[in-house]
């Protein structure tokens, strides 16, 4: 490999981005009323980055984390570039949203965590070696992590210790990437820095990336593809194409497509929720908003 | 109501007895001294009260005792008692590891032994006292052989739940990047482990501790326990209290050698955040 090509371009012999395939996927947890999973069927393209959203309960990390090959499921098939998944491998990396980083490691070593693992070492050349080195640099680079390169991830932010996660699960280069609201512990600055910084990644690295998020405002900001997933049974619902262009910008999120799918998905996410109690004291406190406005009854 | 202008505001300070409060270190160690000094006082007065030197001695008597031990052989009591502690929470440490580290990893594991081991948990030590002479003799090995039957069964259980305490995203991040289960156990379980594990050792060493004076049961004739024994035969009880002081002093030695080594095997873990 040459020293002056793009470290962070995937090499020829690594693989690029992979497509994820559910035919009638199911999945009941034992002992549960409904279906986690019920027939859910998705066929993610290459290099896409879609993006799972809906009320807790609908399913979408159960999804994800099936796709991982960390969770089984009872029916169906899945399939990630036409291999069946039968457990985690590293093809599929993921981020979590917290408690993932190993705290007797450094940023680097973290980083670098996979290269110590068999999976990785079983076809290691010397351009490989190299590789490596260069590649946790322009990772750090990358993430604007260079200066904490050599600190602790408790020494770090909340964001900045989710920007060491996603430049540890890129190190291997992995055809998919899965990320289960990585940003839901992050204050809504940092989230801002995060997705345009993830939007960066996902230009750079030929990768699929499966977003999940209960945020419609991400969902639509980051996402080629919204799916829209449902409670009680966790279904799909509906799928969503975002009609923004592909370099999304802060502006966007004020832009009237924007704002009539947001307004969309939250009437759906409203509807299939059966949040009936919810709803029931809404109309309840507005009427009784009016009784007091109108100086009927006393509040 | 308006301040009168003489008076400039006070500060105004949460009490120290609120819940949680932080006090000046000043005061702390301050009230820390007292809390030692006080029961020495205590002592001291009531032994003055009490003249029958048997029921209480005076901490001069204890003293002057020690001092006598210590022509007598005290360094090699206790050397040998500790000797036999420490084997035998190694040798404990030695297989409670290993298998707690398996019982906290494969449910298998710990449906087929964690029961058996919370029974044989609360089976006193000291009643194994005879088996113990029956089955592996009078001498020393007997000795480690109740410090290891007093110990071992806590450490699993500690160790177990200590590994069980590893975050499953630790555990599912090195799956996800095509870890195999050994190099999960090896490369992610023991190192998130290991300051609770070393946290464990340091409590069940203090517990081997307190098995000293069974252990030494056993047809001893020398060490701590034994001189305890012997001591309180002879109804000498100055000796006993000299004895019990020396045990807890080692034990407190023993625990913050073993917390420094926390502080310093850790850096992660203490670093500033």
């Amino acid at each position: 490999m040459s020293p002056t090509a793009n470290p962070t371009a995937p090499s020829q012999a690594g693989a690029s981005a992979l497509g994820i395939q559910c035919t009638q996927l199911c999945k009941t947890y034992p002992g549960a009323k409904a279906p986690a999973l019920q027939d859910v069927n998705l066929t993610v393209q290459p290099n896409e980055f879609i993006v799972f959203v809906g009320a807790s309960g609908c399913g979408k990390s159960t999804l994800l984390r099936t796709i991982a090959g960390l969770e089984a499921f009872d029916q169906g098939t899945l399939t990630v570039g036409g291999q069946p998944v039968t457990g985690p491998g590293l093809d599929r990396a993921m981020v979590f949203q917290h408690y993932s980083l190993y705290p007797w490691l450094t940023v680097q070593e973290n980083i670098k965590f996979c290269r110590q693992l068999q999976a990785h070492t079983a076809e290691r050349t010397s351009a490989d070696v190299e590789d490596a080195a260069g590649r946790a640099d322009a990772l750090l680079r990358l993430m604007g992590l260079t200066h904490v390169a050599k600190a602790y991830p408790s020494e770090l932010s909340g964001g900045m210790q989710q920007r060491v996660a996603i430049a540890r699960a890129l190190m291997s280069r992995p055809p998919v990437l899965l990320m289960d609201e990585p940003f839901g512990a992050l204050d809504a600055q940092t989230r801002e820095v995060m997705h345009d910084l993830i939007q960066h990644v996902h230009r750079l690295e030929r990768t699929t990336i499966v977003f999940v998020t209960h945020d419609v405002d991400e969902a639509i900001y980051l996402g080629d593809r919204v799916v829209l997933m449902a409670p009680r049974p966790g279904r799909i619902d509906s799928v969503h194409t975002v009609p923004l262009p592909e370099h999304r910008t802060q502006d966007m999120k004020l832009a009237p497509e924007f704002l009539r799918l947001k307004r969309q998905l939250l009437d759906r996410i409203r509807d299939t929720s059966g949040m009936k109690t919810d709803l029931d004291l809404l109309a309840q406190l507005s009427r009784s908003a009016a009784d007091v406005a109108s100086g009927a009854t006393p509040l | 109501m308006s301040p009168s202008p003489s008076s400039s505001p006070r500060p105004s300070r949460r009490s120290w007895l609120a819940i949680r409060q932080g006090i000046p270190s000043g005061l702390y160690w301050g009230l820390a001294a007292c809390g030692l000094a006080l029961p020495l006082v205590v002592w001291l007065l009531a032994a003055e009260g009490h003249a029958d030197p048997v029921f209480l001695p005076s901490p001069a008597r204890v003293a002057e005792r020690v001092h006598l031990w210590w022509d007598d052989g005290l360094m090699g009591d206790v050397g040998i008692s500790t000797m036999r502690v420490v084997v035998g929470w190694a040798v404990s440490a030695l297989f409670a590891l290993p298998l707690g580290l398996m019982i906290g990893t494969w449910r298998p594991v710990q449906a087929l032994l964690e029961p058996l081991t919370d029974f044989i948990r609360y089976m006193p030590a000291v009643a194994f006292i005879p088996l113990v002479m029956v089955w592996v003799g009078i001498d020393e090995a007997a000795k480690v052989a109740i410090i290891f039957i007093g110990t071992f069964f806590q450490m699993v259980l500690m160790v177990a739940e200590d590994v069980r305490r590893v975050p499953m995203a630790q555990i599912e991040a090195a799956q996800t990047m095509g870890a195999t289960p050994m190099e999960v156990v090896e490369k992610v379980i023991v190192p998130s482990a290991k300051p609770a594990l070393l946290d464990t050792l340091r409590v069940t060493m203090g517990w081997a501790w307190t098995y000293l004076v069974v252990a030494e049961l056993v047809a001893a004739n020398s060490g701590l326990g034994y001189a305890i024994l012997k001591a309180q035969r002879f109804l000498q009880t100055d000796k006993i209290f000299a004895g019990i002081l020396m045990i807890g002093l080692i034990g407190l030695l023993i625990d913050q050698l073993m917390r420094l080594a926390h502080r310093k095997a850790f850096p992660w873990l203490h670093a500033r955040h």
